[in-house]
């Protein structure tokens, strides 16, 4: 099955589940017309939320860059000392 | 001079590593040393996809084969800039491992995590192995806030819409079986990055066993930058694609 016919599923399976609310009347109905705007903002909310604490757990490595530097540097000897390659400057 | 390297260890594997360029005479010759480097005891080819590039890196590749030996650092050019995909696909035509790694030659993808996808592999038995930037002992150095909050974002964004089965999307670090990625790459028709979130997601729609391991990402320390242009739209439509499509 495709994947977006997944995603439209469980759509119209949470539409049928609001139609059926707006229908029993067990909350009232202005608040039950109000429910799919509810369900967006909150979706909305959610993945702000997610991003910001991505970013504030964002996985940094500044000490890579320093091996970076060392693992070129043994590069460029090995070549040009050992086998006589320029590989250029940096 | 040639260097004659004696391969012992699994000799039931052989790993052709592919690695597009363009314009990467500078970083080449550095990624070509640091495999050799971190894969001492391993069988592998080296398979450099190079576009046509004016700055001289097929010069420098002749050069690291009169090093290494033909066998063991292969150019397979192609005329001119025909991107990505069709580079893997160029690559795979070539590739005599039963097993493929996919790399970036910019140095943002770190030879040293090589040993670690293929021991992931061989305890796992996955069809392919992923690098990670976004889980913990992997991570990225050289992006400002505006970069992570885009990264971020675009994940959140995918992450909800597609439910990928990876936690990294666009990464290009990727081990696979051969005849997985035969299989995967004649079904993908994306270009550029939206090419690599293709792969993955197909391959996770049609039910292959993949695994991630965390790596490092340094961000374009040498050369210039390739990415450009208005990236946010390309993305969008790209996931659009992708949602609509598989």
């Amino acid at each position: 099955m495709k994947h977006v016919v997944k995603i439209l599923s469980l759509l119209v399976a949470v539409s049928a589940f609001w139609i059926v609310l707006l229908q029993a009347a067990i909350v009232p109905q202005s608040h039950t017309w109000l429910l799919p705007i509810y369900f967006v903002v909150s979706l909305g909310c959610y993945g702000l939320l997610m991003v910001g604490i991505g970013i504030m757990q964002f996985p940094t490595c500044p000490q890579e860059a320093v091996l970076l530097n060392h693992d070129i540097a043994e590069a460029k000897d090995f070549f040009l000392s050992t086998n006589g390659i320029d590989i250029g400057t940096y | 001079m040639a260097e004659e390297k004696e391969r012992k260890g699994d000799g039931k594997h052989k790993y052709s590593i592919i690695v597009p360029t363009y314009n990467e005479r500078l970083n080449i010759a550095l990624i070509v040393y640091l495999i050799f480097k971190h894969l001492r005891d391993v069988d592998f080819e080296i398979i450099v996809v190079d576009d046509g590039s004016p700055d001289g890196t097929q010069e420098i590749v002749k050069q690291l084969q009169h090093l290494y030996g033909e066998d063991r650092i292969l150019l397979r050019a192609r005329a001119k800039k025909l991107g990505l995909g069709t580079a893997y696909i160029h690559g795979l035509k070539h590739a005599t491992g039963d097993f493929v790694v996919i790399m970036d030659a910019d140095l943002s993808h770190h030879p040293k995590y090589l040993p670690s996808f293929i021991k992931k592999q061989l305890e796992t038995n996955a069809s392919i192995v992923t690098g990670t930037r976004y889980v913990k002992g992997g991570g990225v150095h050289g992006w400002n806030l505006m970069r992570k909050l885009t990264s971020r974002g675009a994940n959140v964004l995918a992450q909800t819409l597609l439910w990928p089965g990876v936690s990294d999307l666009t990464g290009s670090f990727r081990l696979y079986k051969k005849s997985v990625l035969e299989d995967v790459i004649s079904s993908c028709v994306s270009k550029g990055y939206v090419f690599q979130m293709e792969m993955i997601v197909r391959a996770t729609r049609k039910g292959y066993h993949i695994e991630e391991v965390p790596i490092t990402f340094v961000d374009r320390v040498f050369g210039t930058s390739k990415l450009g242009g208005s990236e946010i739209v390309e993305y969008l439509k790209g996931l659009g694609y992708l949602l609509l499509t598989t």
